[in-house]
């Protein structure tokens, strides 16, 4: 009899569903159907079916071809690369539990390392104006319930997060917005016409790349203030209009992507946007949140303050301290720079999104790729070691896009044999300790210590 | 928990659960507890001429959680200012990195409760949405005994049952909500006002209207006493009250304590109160504004020492800069309109809030002056010292790991004058204080009631912390201070608080002068207060849920095990 | 005065971070007690001697200290960074932290000078003959107090980030500059002779700037309200005077509310 999984999360975007149904086979080793997702999260879970994932890790061999090794060796060969290198780095996490990320840290200052997470590539600026200016947010049933109006600032839900607007901010029905669509007024400021700015009241077609002065010229409005007649090529009436509808909202939800992160100035315009939004709150509620891109990659920005103060750029190297300086410590610019001299490429392809010189000077030195699949980091790597998939053959807590922490089940069983990151992280830790001759530090006694119990079918 | 035999020997033993005040004698550990006596092949710690305590149990700290994390992540600088953390010997040993000051790291928290000699520290405030994240940093914080209370106070299913009278219902929820979240008790911040603040509103005054929800303050606080007491918790409602922080607060202040008298305690875990007011420094202002801000500090200890059924804390000003977090989200967007500093805030739906912001509280500021010594009048206007706690509010008044310093200050009144003395309005600050004038100096058996027994008590854990008897939990902090001469240097008590010269946590040594030499045997505390199942409660619940006013799915809400992997449940039926 | 010279003899394979490389860390010591200073590469202790040969003692304090380094430190992070006293001269590039949170002294970089020179710096002299990239006199990330003394001069240009949250001392470009200069600031004068394609004075609270090129893109929180005559750098200019950030909080001062000053050659 196949079974039916229920409140399951979708390991793909930031709105990190939890409400998916997956059907099951009777031996819980392959998903049948998929109910509740988006086309995107559908096809995640199908493709977790894959006969072909590896099951082995693979090791690079003097004549450029990979050949398959065992975990233990595996394991060995990375724990002393990590122990030799000067300035390891190790970056990624866009799909890693929080369990996988609480060990990878042991590591890491074992290793004296420098730990990042794709936010570095994507919002980092975020972190970045937060640092200097706060965060005002609050979590998405809060805009679901009472926002009136919602501002989508150079993101574009329709595509990148899809049940996005239907579960949280356009559509749904909540406690004080029982009429839905109806009773929300939606702004989406956006150089291009996305699907999210078609579906918006008013889509202001902001010039690319001046993010910064229509923010302050919000801000100028609203303190009464006038400004020149055209603005990031908005006009001043366009202008004054959108500012007046934020000011009477009685609830007004602020989402900003990576238009804003990526453009001019990147942290500036979150910043400016935080102004914004602590303006407003003079007048009404206003709240603004990041739209995250992966399931759980607000995850290592959490788990990684609690146990150094900082959520990425984490360089450890010096024994006594943690520092941050991004623009120094991030993962590109160290890359770019050539300043560290071991890479491990956890749960993302860096392979694919770091700029092709920041690659080449990685790739002179080793190259350690963890994922469940093969990909570009996987191939060019001088170790792949696969791991089981958080959410799908692994269970354990994420992170949604406002921080609200879900805990996420499997719903199949791992492959055999194949650990999830947190048991990979805690065995090289355990032999980085054997090598140095030096007392494991488990924070709860080993016997205690419990991994998420797996496939946890409810 | 450690096994074997352990006796610690002749130290001055300070322990007023037993009325113990410094008489020499021996505390004997076997297999994590205090017991009568241990065989001769028992491991021997000299104590002679140290002052030997009970493990350190703290009230109330913002010790982990989502705000608590917040304020780390938005403060890079905060880093900075810790200095190099992590001693030699600790990297040599292989123990956690340790970073930040005024919100330090979960490593760092422990290590350094630990290197003070506590024993078990209280998580003020739990969102419960956001339970497993608090569950996550307690599990990373290493030796101390935790435990978390939920944050009920602007709950829409308390309120609602509130306003409807209905007693039993609140308790079901209660019940209910402390065992999916493994939580401890019921924690209340600015009643009603934080739920006026999802739309941008407050609540400053006791009768109020909650907006929507049309519920007072104060039918709010006393809703929870009743429903706290129907179900005999091991501890009290835990109050952060309305109209923090601002000046002439002290009536309202009092207004608020008022509605504990009539109420009665109901429980079985040793505890006299039925109220716990908490960082209470911040509530006793006077004034009509900053420019005539004063302490009303002896007005509300007046009433405190009368009035049995109320326990405090003093929540002391440490001019530090430090970081403020609380779930008054009104409060914090107040205060950054003040400072104009970074904000940051966190509304939860159907639930709380949170706000965080940095404060330096400068000593060149006369009404940071003012706050410092009301935090100690306090104290020493207190009558009864098992009903009085040491606290900062940690980080809001001031970092935990000043607990030391403020000791210092009750102890000396030397040292109270030489920071007087120092204020660049020495003269408006005395105007607005009676600090200047107050000679009682606190003796180690007040500061052992004020940090151990008291506090246990007060938690209902007087069982198994706060003091040395047999049968109660091995935790044993041992201090380099001679009992029969104290030293006339203040800073020597101090530094003898701030790094405990030993600390046995569960039967097992952990600190030894002053450096960490054990991650120890840490225990999450939580409360099963077994209750008949409640079918309205549990029909809004799972309403709730479905009808999707919580984005969340039900089955993903209850805490997971694992995730708490050293529980300590305090379990019982609730007797109707 | 006493003069300690040190030769560029190796090549960091990273990166040194070169903290030790100060006329404080440097007084009262002989140049064998100097080579065995401390420094990191990566996680890998080091030592000064390690990276460069080192002639001359220093003098007996950070004040008679000069450090003259005859090569180029592209791969050398915190030259003279926390220093008091003294001076630091660099024969060639430098890279980061420059100066940073420096309290006094003298920095000359005859070449070219990485990101974050001058951070959190509290006073003395900072002068580079080259270009420097970004973050130029600006505040550590989350820290809401920038540069709040002394002079930083750049003969080349600079890039993006100048003078962030700045609350005092003086920054002057000497070319050009990309974008962000002066935000979040509450005091403190930034000159920039060259051009600017952006973002001046925005979110600034107080302060004041003076931009003698062109300005691509102006901030929408900024209104002329006059026209003046001002000495910048030791030559006077007819400028139009702004003031801003219309969008920002600002202070009282005797009633009157102060603004953020920007000034611009007159329009003609
Ligand atoms: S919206 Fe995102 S999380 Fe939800 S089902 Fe689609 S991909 Fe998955
Ligand atoms: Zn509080
Ligand atoms: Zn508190």
């Amino acid at each position: 009899m196949p079974k039916l999984i229920k409140g399951v999360g979708c390991p793909y975007c930031g709105s990190s569903c939890d409400d998916i149904e997956v059907l099951v086979s009777d031996d819980e080793t392959k998903i049948l159907e998929v109910h509740n997702a988006c086309i995107i999260g559908t096809n995640l879970f199908h493709h977790a079916n894959d006969p072909t994932r590896p099951k082995l890790p693979r090791m690079r061999q003097p004549d450029g071809s990979m050949k398959e090794v065992t975990y233990p060796e595996a394991i060995d060969w990375m724990a002393k690369t990590m122990l030799k290198a000067k300035k390891p780095l190790i970056y990624g996490f866009g799909s890693t539990n929080c369990e996988g990320m609480s060990a990878v840290a042991r590591i890491a200052e074992k290793a004296g390392a420098v730990l990042d997470n794709c936010a570095t590539i994507c919002h980092g600026p975020s972190f970045l104006a937060i640092f200097d200016n706060g965060y005002p947010s609050c979590t998405l049933g809060e805009a679901k319930n009472r926002a009136d109006v919602v501002v989508f600032w150079g993101c574009n839900p329709m595509h990148a997060h899809p049940r996005h607007t239907s579960r949280y901010s356009i559509f749904p029905r909540g406690y004080f917005t029982q009429k839905g669509q109806m009773q929300r007024t939606v702004l989406c400021i956006d150089p291009r016409e996305t699907d999210t700015a078609k579906l918006a009241d008013h889509h202001l077609m902001i010039d690319q790349g001046h993010d910064y002065e229509l923010f302050d010229a919000f801000r100028t409005v609203l303190r009464g203030f006038d400004i020149p007649e055209t603005v990031a090529g908005i006009p001043r009436e366009k202008i004054k209009e959108a500012a007046e509808i934020m000011k009477k909202a009685k609830f007004c939800m602020i989402f900003f992507g990576m238009g804003c992160t990526h453009t001019d100035g990147r942290n500036h315009n979150i910043d400016a946007a935080i102004s914004l939004t602590r303006d407003l709150n003079e007048h009404t509620k206003c709240s603004i949140m990041a739209m995250r891109g992966h399931y759980n990659i607000a995850g290592p920005g959490q788990v990684w303050s609690w146990q150094f103060g900082f959520p990425y750029c984490i360089d450890l190297t010096k024994g006594s301290h943690a520092h941050m300086n991004p623009g120094e410590t991030s993962s590109v610019d160290l890359a770019m720079r050539d300043e560290v001299d071991c890479f491990v490429n956890v749960g993302t392809d860096a392979g694919a999104h770091f700029p092709i010189q920041a690659v080449q000077h990685l790739k002179k030195h080793p190259f350690i790729a963890i994922d469940p699949n093969f990909c570009m980091a996987s191939e060019i790597a001088d170790l792949h070691i696969p791991v089981r998939i958080a959410g799908v053959d692994e269970p354990g807590v994420v992170y949604r896009m406002d921080n609200v922490p879900i805990q996420f089940r499997a719903v199949i069983k791992g492959l055999p044999g194949v650990p999830s990151d947190e048991e990979l992280f805690d065995m090289v830790y355990e032999r980085m300790c054997e090598l140095t001759n030096t007392q494991p530090v488990w924070l709860a006694a080993k016997a205690d210590r419990k991994y998420p119990e797996s496939p946890a079918v409810i | 928990m450690a096994q074997g035999e352990l006796i610690i020997k002749g130290g001055f033993i300070v322990d007023p659960t037993r009325k113990i005040n410094g008489d020499v004698g021996d505390v004997a550990i076997k297999d994590g507890k205090i017991v009568e006596k241990v065989s001769s092949s028992a491991k021997v710690i000299d104590a002679k001429g140290k002052v030997v305590m009970a493990g350190g149990v703290d009230v109330h700290a913002h010790v982990a959680g989502p705000k608590v994390n917040a304020g780390r992540l938005m403060r890079p600088e905060d880093k900075l200012r810790a200095g190099t953390c992590r001693s030699n010997m600790a990297q040599k040993n292989g123990y956690r990195m340790e970073s930040g000051f005024s919100i330090p790291s979960t490593f760092k928290t422990g290590y350094e409760y630990a290197r003070m000699g506590y024993a078990f520290v209280m998580e003020a405030a739990m969102p419960p949405l956001l339970a497993p994240h608090t569950h996550e940093e307690i599990h990373d914080t290493p030796i101390i005994d935790e435990a978390a209370l939920p944050v009920f106070g602007n709950n829409w299913f308390v309120m609602d049952y509130i306003r409807k009278g209905e007693v039993e219902n609140t308790a079901a929820y209660i019940a209910w909500l402390l065992k999916v979240t493994k939580g401890y008790g019921v924690k209340v911040v600015n009643p009603g006002g934080t739920a006026a603040w999802a739309w941008g509103l407050n609540c400053l005054g006791l009768n109020d209207r909650v907006p929507y929800f049309e519920v007072t303050p104060a039918e709010i606080m006393t809703g929870l006493m009743e429903a706290n007491e129907y179900l005999g918790l091991p501890h009290s409602m835990h109050v952060h009250q309305n109209d923090l922080g601002n000046p002439g607060n002290y009536a309202i202040t009092i207004d608020s304590l008022k509605l504990a008298e009539g109420i009665k305690t109901k429980n079985k875990f040793g505890r006299e109160q039925v109220m716990h007011s908490t960082h209470l420094q911040f509530h006793s202002y006077g004034g009509e504004g900053w420019g005539t801000f004063c302490s009303k500090a002896k007005e509300v200890m007046d009433y405190v020492n009368k009035t049995k059924n109320i326990t405090i804390d003093l929540g002391c000003v440490t001019l530090d800069e430090t970081t403020t977090m609380t779930a008054d989200g009104p409060f914090e967007h107040h205060l950054h309109g003040l400072n104009h500093l970074k904000w940051t805030n966190v509304d939860v739906e159907m639930e709380t809030a949170a706000g965080v912001v940095p404060y330096v509280y400068d000593p060149n500021i006369k009404v940071c002056d003012i706050q410092w010594a009301i935090g100690l009048e306090l104290a020493l206007y207190a009558k009864d010292m098992d009903r009085t706690f040491i606290t900062t509010d940690h980080p809001n008044a001031g970092p935990f790991t000043r607990y030391p310093r403020v000791i210092k200050w009750l102890m000396s009144k030397q040292a109270r004058d030489a920071v007087l003395n120092s204020f660049k309005h020495k003269d408006k600050v005395l105007d607005a204080i009676s600090l200047h004038t107050i000679k009682r100096e606190l003796s180690l058996f007040e500061i052992a009631q004020m940090t151990r027994a008291g506090p246990a008590k007060c938690l209902g854990l007087g069982a198994y912390y706060g003091g040395l008897a047999p049968g109660m939990l091995g935790d044993v902090a041992i201090y380099d201070l001679n009992f029969k001469d104290m030293p006339r240097d203040p800073e020597k008590i101090e530094a003898a608080f701030q790094r405990a010269a030993c600390f046995v946590k569960s039967g097992e040594i952990v600190v030894k002068d002053g450096e960490v030499v054990s991650n120890g045997h840490k225990k999450t505390v939580w409360v099963n207060a077994k209750m008949p199942e409640n079918p309205q409660v549990t029909r809004d619940v799972t309403q709730a849920f479905t009808k999707g006013t919580y984005t969340m799915d039900i089955r993903n809400y209850p805490v997971r095990d694992y995730l708490a992997p050293h529980p300590f449940v305090i379990e019982y039926d609730v007797e109707a | 005065m006493a003069t300690v010279t040190l030769k560029p003899i190796k090549t960091p394979e990273l990166i040194f971070e070169g903290y030790s490389i100060t006329p404080d860390n440097f007084a009262g010591k002989t140049a064998a007690q100097i080579a065995d200073l401390p420094g990191h590469e990566g996680k890998i202790l080091m030592r000064l001697g390690d990276f460069f040969e080192i002639s001359g003692n220093a003098g007996e304090t950070a004040a008679d200290t000069n450090i003259v380094i005859t090569g180029d430190c592209s791969r050398v992070k915190y030259i003279g960074a926390r220093m008091t006293a003294g001076t630091v001269t660099v024969n060639g590039n430098a890279d980061m932290y420059v100066g940073g949170w420096m309290k006094g002294g003298k920095v000359h970089i005859k070449g070219n000078m990485d990101s974050f020179c001058g951070i959190q710096m509290e006073g003395g002299e900072l002068i580079c003959d080259g270009d420097a990239k970004n973050h130029v006199g600006c505040a550590y990330r989350g820290d809401w107090r920038g540069m709040k003394g002394g002079t930083i001069r750049i003969r080349g240009s600079a890039g993006n980030d100048i003078g962030t949250f700045m609350l005092g001392g003086t920054i002057i470009i000497e070319k050009d500059a990309f974008i962000h200069v002066s935000t979040h600031a509450e005091g403190g004068t930034v000159i920039i002779k060259g051009d600017v394609e952006g973002r001046v004075g925005g979110q600034m609270v107080k302060g004041d700037m003076y931009v003698l090129g062109k300005i691509k893109f102006m901030m929408p929180g900024y209104q002329k309200v006059d026209t003046v005559e001002k000495e910048v750098d030791g030559v006077t200019y007819k400028l139009d005077h702004y003031i801003g950030d219309l969008g920002e909080r600002h202070g009282k001062s005797k009633g009157q509310i102060v603004y953020a000053n920007l000034y611009v050659p007159a329009a003609a």
